[in-house]
């Protein structure tokens, strides 16, 4: 059979699909986005995006009432706002299959925290499955559904970046139908107030006995045993590493790691000389493994980041490789608000107002860094919203205090604090950045800019009428490259004493489809004043004398330059004739 | 167990993913394991990124780390001088004669690098002017492919397992434009004319 290059993302909505999953649902979340992206291309599932991970859990949840199979993904953070449901869906259990999804991120390439999502199995008490590549992203996904049905459990297939995002060869199966079960009402099972979830607890409390055991047989479980000098307990892409680094060394891998194997990690450890536990983030393993009395050999690896052959091969006091010597003084690359973006003009202008800003997720995130400097905090999805009403509380500046928030985020936890600032009384503003997407994950569609993950039409909340409908007392609507009209509607609303709405409203640069003529200097009128530097332009820098200069490859035309310079310097120069070069 | 390992480097949006698709595709048709990493999400940004290819009997890491790769083919200069510690001694290193400042040069914060094409040069660097090539091939946006024609100088591939799997990756209209981009870079190399 012949086998295809997949990532584990993909072979995850390949699996979700052999395994008869009838519904998969979730909120984008790096790097677990493209599970759904991927399987809304397959046929027999609807996939939707959800406003928030919590709300996924529980239409998941209500799909497996309904007696059909369903998988819900998120990335590892997004497991902290669906906790509510899933350690509750732990007492119900299931009806149809109920696989969680969750993408942790070692290192944060894309996130604001590192979290290892394993803690959450523990906590719910649920099983977690570990992939270690996309062979096994796919054969443990059709398991979880299993596993979910046999044990009555919502199952957590645990995903980490390189995971998720590597790709690798997989032989893919045929589609599984499975039969929706007819819907019953079980109230004992499935409405948990205290006596039921009393009853329902020593479901719980039995299955976790029976899932222990079936660790000892279950195939994402194995040992592998060549030297028996040294044996390696190891989970995820950990395993990979470690095949590469000490290709000598035995091993026990581990699939299903909650709950973990007690006797299977006994048997192994009592025939290898040494012991000792690789992992990747919090030491999971290696403090279960201890506590079935088992000496591990502490090797120096890091507590937190990701892993590789070479870490781990020095941590067992291999050589390092011959290596190039580094080129020093480099400028760091960190990413930027993309040329033509509507965030820049925005910030621009809220930066005159010398306002408290508290932030929010997304890519005007990026909007934090210099030279904009748009932000003082970041925290969580939504926090902005309530954190500019806790600074208001603190009484310590007499600075307006603005949050700022994109649409998508806006949709997924911001609704629920503007109406405590409306219900408390603030006179905050809140600014929504509704660039028409969910940039940052990669142009997802979502309740404000009525675009469904099939591409259809949805409908589109009414922003306006939302605010209104929540108590705000003033929602005003701008361009944010106009920035003069931006500026004076933002000065008014921080200083008027009522709670106000700003919809900074202009699509997503990477969105706009007709080109416009880029801009350029005239090095005449060019004062060198770096007026426009200070937009944080990619488009935009100083030649050796200090003038500014445009790529003209680069700009996209949107004009915020222009009203910058007091020099009228920056000019149009009708279409670009250096196609992509740039330099 | 020989395995091969390329590592691409360059900046988001300059087409590093797709590239390096391709070239993992081209592996597996050539009957190889492969495995390719790379990082979606915030890098794409306009931030540095880097795609690793691995192939070869059986591949176990995805991940690749310093002193490992035996290619580096960078779209970008300093994001070349950056990742030159993946590339082992001895490996071969391609280079798109393309500097792009980032932000904090752009704004003035830090000084632009100097001294960037000699540094590599030293280090055995081949260069090339991929835009140009891009160009001249009518397809202004497939620099990618044509240092993927110059990275296919180095790798163990027939030319007809590239043509096949450029034309199944890249959209329909652009097709025979990607394919005289990825010979133009294949030749440029094969005729020296990418070395400085
Ligand atoms: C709980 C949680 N879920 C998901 C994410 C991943 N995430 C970060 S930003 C973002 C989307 C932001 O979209 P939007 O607010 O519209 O801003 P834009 O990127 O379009 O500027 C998502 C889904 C997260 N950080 N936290």
């Amino acid at each position: 059979m012949a086998r295809t290059l997949m990532s584990g993302n993909e072979a995850l909505a390949r699996g979700a699909w052999e395994a008869g999953a009838v519904v998969g649902v979730g909120y984008p979340g790096t790097p677990s986005t493209e599970v759904l992206e991927n399987l809304v291309n397959y046929d027999g599932v609807r996939c939707e995006w959800a406003p928030n991970e919590k709300v996924a859990a529980e239409v998941a949840g209500g799909v497996s009432l309904g007696g059909a199979r369903t998988v819900v993904t998120m990335k590892h953070v997004g497991l902290n706002v669906a906790a509510d449901a899933l350690y509750s869906q732990s007492y119900t259990g299931v009806t149809g299959g109920l696989v969680y999804v969750v993408a942790d991120d070692p290192g944060m390439h894309s996130s604001q925290n590192e979290q290892d999502t394993r803690n959450h199995g523990v906590g719910a008490r649920i099983p977690v499955l570990e992939p270690s590549d996309s062979q096994e992203a796919l054969e443990f996904i059709r398991s979880a559904f299993d596993l979910s049905e046999r044990f009555d459990v919502p199952v957590i297939v645990r995903m980490t970046t390189r995971v998720s995002h590597g790709k690798g060869l997989v032989e893919t199966g045929e589609r599984h139908e499975v039969p929706v079960k007819p819907y019953q009402r079980d109230v004992p099972k499935n409405v948990m107030m205290p006596g039921n979830a009393r009853l329902r607890l020593r479901h719980v409390n039995a299955r976790e006995g029976d899932l222990a055991a079936y660790g000892a047989v279950a195939p994402e479980n194995r040992a592998e045993y060549r030297d028996n000098a040294l044996g390696v307990i190891t989970s995820g892409i950990a395993y990979q590493y470690v095949r590469e680094a000490l290709p000598d060394a035995s091993i026990l891998k581990l699939g299903l790691t909650v709950p973990l194997p007690d006797a299977l990690i006994l048997e192994f450890s009592s025939k290898v000389e040494r012991v000792v536990v690789v992992e990747e983030m919090d030491p999971y393993l290696s403090l279960r493994v201890r506590a079935l009395g088992v000496q591990i050999d502490d090797v120096d690896l890091p507590r937190s980041g990701e892993l590789s052959p070479r870490i781990i091969a020095a941590a067992f006091g291999q050589e390092p490789l011959a290596t190039r010597a580094p080129v020093e003084g480099l400028p760091p690359r960190p990413p930027l608000l993309c040329p033509g973006c509507p965030h820049r003009g925005l910030f621009y202008s809220l930066g005159k107002v010398r306002a408290v800003v508290t932030g929010d997720i997304g890519c005007y995130t990026l909007g934090s860094l210099p030279p904009l400097k748009g932000m003082d905090s970041c925290v969580c999805m939504g926090a902005s919203v309530g954190m500019a009403h806790g600074v208001a509380l603190a009484g310590s500046t007499e600075r307006p205090v603005v949050a700022v928030i994109g649409d998508s985020t806006f949709a997924h936890s911001g609704i629920t604090g503007l109406l405590h600032m409306a219900y408390a009384g603030s006179h905050g503003t809140v600014v929504i950045l509704d660039n028409r997407t969910t940039a940052m994950t990669g142009h997802q569609g979502n309740p404000v800019n009525g675009v469904f993950i099939n591409g259809e039409a949805a409908p589109e909340v009414d922003l306006e009428a939302l605010s209104y409908a929540l108590g705000v007392a003033s929602v005003r609507t701008v361009d944010p490259h106009q920035l003069d009209a931006t500026l004076a509607v933002l000065r008014e609303e921080t200083v008027a004493e009522h709670l106000s709405v700003v919809i900074s409203k202009a699509p997503c640069a990477l969105l706009v489809k007709e080109a416009k003529d880029p801009f350029a200097v005239d090095e005449e009128l060019c004062t060198k004043c770096g007026a426009c530097i200070r937009l944080g332009c990619p488009a935009i820098s100083r030649d050796e004398t200090g003038r500014a200069v445009i790529d003209t490859a680069t700009c996209v035309g949107c004009g915020q330059c222009v009203q910058v310079c007091r020099f009228d310097a920056i000019v149009g120069v009708g279409p670009s004739c250096d196609l992509g070069g740039g330099r | 167990m020989s395995i091969t390992t390329v590592v691409l480097a360059g900046v988001g949006g300059q087409g590093t993913i797709l590239a390096g698709d391709v070239l993992a595709k081209v592996a597996v048709a050539e009957g190889h394991d492969v495995k390719l990493s790379e990082v979606h999400g915030m890098a794409q940004r306009g931030g540095s990124v880097e795609t690793f290819v691995r192939f070869g009997e059986r591949v176990f890491s995805p991940v690749v780390d310093p002193g490992v790769a035996d290619h580096l083919i960078a779209f970008e200069e300093t994001e070349a001088a950056r990742t030159l510690t993946y590339l082992r001694p001895g490996g071969t290193l391609v280079v798109n004669r393309r500097t792009m400042a980032s932000l904090p040069v752009l704004i003035g914060d830090l000084p632009a690098p100097t001294g960037l094409e000699e540094a590599l040069f030293a280090e055995g660097a081949i260069f090339l002017d991929a835009e140009a090539l891009a160009c001249e091939a009518g397809s202004p946006r497939s620099a990618n492919i044509v240092l993927m024609g110059a990275a296919s100088y180095g790798l163990p591939f027939a030319v007809e397992s590239w043509e096949r799997v450029i034309s199944g990756r890249v959209p329909l209209k652009t097709v025979d434009g990607n394919l005289r981009a990825f010979h133009l870079g294949r030749n440029a190399c094969a005729e020296g004319a990418c070395a400085l």
